[in-house]
C-alpha cells in the first residue's frame, strides 16, 4: 500500500461519490495518478464496491434482520472455508464471519418477512449436513454501521466567528 | 454618571477585538456557511471525554495544587521532550494555566515593565499585542509579507529594535496567515535574540499541526535559547479541546515560580476536570503514537490543499500555509479593502469570514479562511466566493 493509496481509502470510504480531481487536489497528486491508483486496488480485489450507508428503517421496505450464530463440523483440508462457501453463497446471507468463541460462524442474514427469514434458517441452513447447530437473534434497531450513527445528526456547536 | 475618570485608560485605549463585528453581523444571518472559525471542527475525541465524566464521577472535584496535576505536569515533560526535543522538569519549570492565553497574559505581565518593547509579528493572533499593553508595555509589530511566506524576517527584526526592546513574541505555526518557521529561520532569529540580549515568548499552540512534509521546532531547542525562552502550549488544537481551557508555559524555574504568582492569587488553578481530561488525552497519545492527532492532520492537510487551489483557480493570490488551520489568500484583485470583502461576502453570499485586519494593519489586503470545516462546505464557499468576485465590477473589466 502505498500512502497515496491509503489516503484515497480514506476519502472513498467517507464519500465513494466524490470526484477525482478532488481526490486528485486534496493528494497533491495528478488525475490520472489517482485513476490508476483506483483501478489498481480495484484489480487487486481491495475495493470491491462503491456503496452507500442506508438507514433502511427510513424507508417503506419491509425487511428483516437477524444474526445466527452458527456451529458447524469443520472439513478434513478445507477447514471452515468449505462450509462457509456453502453458506454465504445464498442470497439471504449478506455477511458470514468466522469466530473465535462458542461458536464457529456468524451468519449475518435479511429477508422481506419473518417467515421467508424462519423458512430460511429451518430449511436452508440449518438442513446443511456439517451444521451442528444454530442460535438466531433477531436485529430489533440498528444504531451504528460502520462507523456511522444513524439517528443524529452532527451538529457544529462552535461560535460563527472567533478568533 | 460619568465613569471617564474611573476607567483605567491603559484598557480603554485598547479596541475590541474586530472579529466582534464580524461575530455580531454573523450570528444574525441563517445558513451561514462559516470560514471564520478559529478551533477545530473536530469534537475532543470520546475517549478524553469519557476519562474527564469518570474522573468527575470518580470524585475529582477539588482544587489542585496551583502549578497544575503533577500528573499532568509529568505528561507534558514526556509529550514535548518525545514530540519537540525540549526537556522540562514537571516539578519547577511546568505551569498549568487556563488556555494558553492565561500563560500568555501572565508570562507578559510577569516579563514587562512599563515601557517595554515587545516586537510581534504582524498580522498575528488577537491577543498578543493588547495583552502587551494591559501589561503597560508597548507592542511593536514587525510586518510580515506574503513573498516571505509571512516568515519573521530578521532584517526586519534587526530595524525594529531599540534600547527598549525586551521581548520577541512567536507565534509560529500562525494564526491568521498559516506560516511557519523552519530550523534555519529560527536560528537567524536566534542569533539576534543572543545579540541584543532579548527573550522569547513562543505560542505553539498549532505546533501539531505542520504540513508538507515539515514538522515544527520549537525555539528552545535551538542551541542557547532554552534559557530564553517562555514555550507556551496548549490542547486546544492538537486535541480538539477548545472550551476545556488548558494549556500551560514552560521555561525557566525562576520565571515560571513569578507567573505562578500571578496564576495562584488570580486563578489558583485550572479547572481540576479538564486537566484530567488533558491527562487522558496525553496518556491515550503516547499509548496509541497520536494517531488521533495524525488522523486530524491527515484532514486538515487534505483540504488545506483543496482550498489554496480552489482561490488560485478563482484568480486570487494565496500562499501556501504549511501551518495551522488557516489560509489567507489575498484579496486585492476584487478592488475592495479587506472589511468590505468580508461584509459583502456575508451579506451576498452568505459566507463568513475575517478580514485580515483584524489580525494587524498588515493584514490589509488579505482574508482569513478557516479549513477547519466540513468538506461540503469548503467545496460550497468557493462556489459562493467565485461568485461573489464575478459579480464585482473590477471582475467584469477583467474578462
Amino acid at each position: 500500500m502505498t500512502q497515496l493509496e491509503e489516503q484515497i481509502l480514506d476519502l472513498l470510504h467517507e464519500d465513494c461519490r466524490i470526484p477525482l480531481e478532488k481526490i486528485a487536489v486534496m493528494t497533491g497528486t495528478t488525475l490520472s495518478e489517482v485513476a490508476e491508483a483506483i483501478e489498481g486496488m480495484e484489480k487487486r480485489r481491495i475495493i470491491l464496491r462503491y456503496s452507500p450507508t442506508i438507514n433502511w428503517d427510513r424507508t417503506d421496505r419491509e425487511r428483516v434482520e437477524a444474526m445466527i450464530e452458527v456451529r458447524v463440523m469443520p472439513q478434513r483440508d478445507k477447514g471452515f472455508d468449505a462450509v462457509a462457501s456453502r453458506i454465504y453463497r445464498f442470497d439471504e446471507v449478506k455477511s458470514v464471519y468466522l469466530m473465535s468463541g462458542a461458536y464457529d460462524l456468524l451468519v449475518l442474514v435479511e429477508a422481506p418477512t419473518l417467515k421467508n427469514l424462519a423458512y430460511f434458517v429451518s430449511q436452508k441452513l440449518s438442513t446443511l449436513e456439517m451444521v451442528t447447530g444454530t442460535a438466531t437473534s433477531f436485529v430489533l434497531k440498528r444504531y451504528k454501521e460502520d462507523g456511522v450513527i444513524f439517528e443524529e445528526t452532527e451538529k457544529d456547536a462552535r461560535l460563527v466567528v472567533s478568533p | 454618571m460619568n465613569y471617564t475618570d474611573f476607567l483605567n485608560p491603559q484598557v480603554t485605549q485598547v479596541p475590541p477585538s474586530g472579529i466582534r463585528r464580524f461575530f455580531d453581523l454573523a450570528s444574525t444571518m441563517k445558513d451561514t456557511i462559516s470560514l471564520g472559525v478559529g478551533e477545530p471542527d473536530f469534537v475532543t475525541p470520546y475517549t478524553i471525554r469519557d476519562a474527564a465524566v469518570n474522573a468527575i464521577l470518580d470524585g475529582g472535584t477539588q482544587y489542585t495544587a496551583n502549578r497544575g496535576l503533577l500528573e499532568l505536569r509529568r505528561e507534558i515533560a514526556l509529550y514535548l521532550s518525545s514530540r519537540f526535543g525540549t526537556e522540562y522538569n514537571p516539578d519547577t519549570e511546568i505551569l498549568v494555566t487556563i488556555g494558553a492565553s492565561e500563560a500568555i497574559d501572565a508570562t507578559m505581565r510577569v516579563l514587562i515593565c512599563p515601557g517595554d518593547e515587545v516586537l510581534i509579528p504582524d498580522p498575528s493572533y488577537v491577543s498578543y499585542s493588547p495583552s502587551v499593553r494591559f501589561a503597560y508595555g508597548v507592542p511593536v509589530p514587525v510586518v510580515t509579507r506574503e513573498e516571505n511566506g509571512f516568515r519573521l524576517m530578521p532584517e526586519d527584526v534587526e530595524k525594529a529594535i531599540t534600547p527598549r526592546t525586551k521581548l520577541i513574541l512567536l507565534p509560529y505555526p500562525n494564526n491568521p496567515t498559516g506560516g511557519i518557521m523552519e530550523k534555519e529561520d529560527l536560528l537567524k532569529i536566534a542569533d539576534i535574540v543572543r545579540r541584543h540580549d532579548l527573550m522569547v515568548i513562543s505560542d505553539e499552540i498549532y505546533a501539531e499541526l505542520t504540513y508538507g512534509g515539515k514538522t515544527h521546532v520549537s525555539f528552545a531547542s535551538l542551541p542557547g535559547m532554552w534559557e530564553r525562552t517562555m514555550t507556551i502550549n496548549g490542547f486546544s488544537k492538537a486535541f480538539a479541546m477548545t472550551g476545556w481551557r488548558v494549556g500551560y508555559v514552560c521555561g525557566p524555574a525562576e520565571i515560571i515560580s513569578e507567573i505562578n504568582k500571578i496564576h495562584q492569587y488570580g486563578i489558583l488553578c485550572a479547572s481540576r476536570m479538564s486537566q484530567e481530561a488533558a491527562v487522558a488525552a496525553l496518556k491515550e497519545g503516547r499509548e496509541k503514537n497520536y494517531a488521533d492527532v495524525r488522523h486530524m492532520r491527515d484532514s486538515y492537510d487534505r483540504r488545506r490543499r483543496l482550498l489554496v487551489e480552489g482561490f488560485r483557480n478563482m484568480g486570487l493570490s494565496c500562499f501556501e500555509p504549511l501551518g495551522a488551520f488557516y489560509v489567507f489568500p489575498s484579496i486585492r484583485v476584487s478592488g475592495l479593502d479587506s472589511e468590505m470583502f468580508c461584509q459583502r461576502l456575508l451579506m451576498e453570499q452568505h459566507i463568513a469570514t475575517v478580514p485580515g485586519t483584524a489580525f494587524g494593519v498588515s493584514g490589509e489586503g488579505f482574508i482569513r479562511c478557516s479549513y477547519a470545516t466540513a468538506l461540503e462546505k469548503l467545496s460550497k464557499a468557493l462556489q459562493g466566493m467565485e461568485r461573489f468576485l464575478w459579480s464585482l465590477p473590477e471582475h467584469a473589466e477583467e474578462h
